[in-house]
């Protein structure tokens, strides 16, 4: 049985916003599940424009740090572009320690992000 | 303030976790009710919460190479000012010098590697027993 989405996925144009459903991006399980829906989502789109909403997410771990690194990949190896935008400052934190924040291309708003793709 | 240290008396807390993400979750809120009965800001809250998974994850998949029975011992001790936290595995024990620094260059795009460094810029102490296999932390109030 397939397990319940954990993401909200909104086309405009040929944009594809995602948005997180949980508020703690934490578990080794829920994360696992989130890294196929998206990478799911990259492989059915040619030179896919992703955008991820941090919006509703108030804790991630690292192991969620590092599907998002596979994610980059996954966009990257398929011409597209990634974008991560509305992230709360303490998690924005998180991307500072450990210096992701130079790795992704991080907006504060949605709009922000999209005006950036190409 | 004297008076306001002595607000709340320390609460101290053993349990052994198995890798349930349940059980997880909700030690790690109790925890965190801890602090947060005794006024701790929210960033403290979430440093916390997130050291302590940190460490939980390392037990149970890097210590315990994912064996689901084994049990995790998580000891704490929340004071007004200060929480004492340790954290036991019971695997072969690792070497914590030997995990390369994930903010290098060469290893930004590595998908693991990062959860001691997220401990170790969160709390103000975090140390393993030379046994590599039990960890001490404490987190200080801030301010």
């Amino acid at each position: 049985m397939a397990a319940e989405s954990r993401i909200r996925v909104k086309r405009v144009n040929d944009v594809m916003q995602v948005e997180f459903l949980d508020r703690n991006i934490l578990d080794e399980g829920n994360i696992q599940v989130i890294g196929d829906e998206i990478a799911a989502l990259i492989d059915a789109t040619p030179n896919p424009k992703l955008l991820l909403s941090f919006a509703n997410v108030e804790h991630l771990s690292s192991a969620a740090l590092g599907t998002l690194i596979t994610i980059n990949n996954r966009v990257k190896a398929r011409q597209g572009q990634l974008r991560l935008s509305n992230i709360d400052p303490q998690i924005y934190e998180v991307f500072t320690i450990t210096r992701l924040n130079k790795l992704f291309s991080i907006h504060p708003t949605t709009e922000d992000a999209i005006k950036s793709l190409a | 303030m004297a008076a306001a240290s002595h607000q709340h008396p320390p609460a101290h807390v053993r349990i052994e976790l198995k890798n349930e993400p349940a059980a997880v979750d909700r030690a790690q809120n109790d925890l965190v009710a801890e602090m947060e009965k005794r006024g701790y800001p929210k960033a403290s809250l979430f440093a916390v919460r997130l050291a302590v998974h940190e460490a939980l994850t390392n037990a149970f998949v890097h210590g315990h190479k994912g064996s689901p029975d084994k049990p995790v011992r998580l000891e704490y001790t929340v004071h007004d000012d200060r929480a004492d936290i340790e954290i036991e595995d019971f695997g072969e024990g690792f070497d914590p010098a030997s995990i390369p620094d994930p903010t290098l260059d060469e290893n930004l795009e590595k998908g693991c590697g990062r959860g001691l460094l997220l401990i170790r810029a969160y709390m103000k102490i975090a140390e393993y027993s030379a046994s590599g296999n039990v960890l001490r932390m404490v987190y200080e109030r801030p301010g």
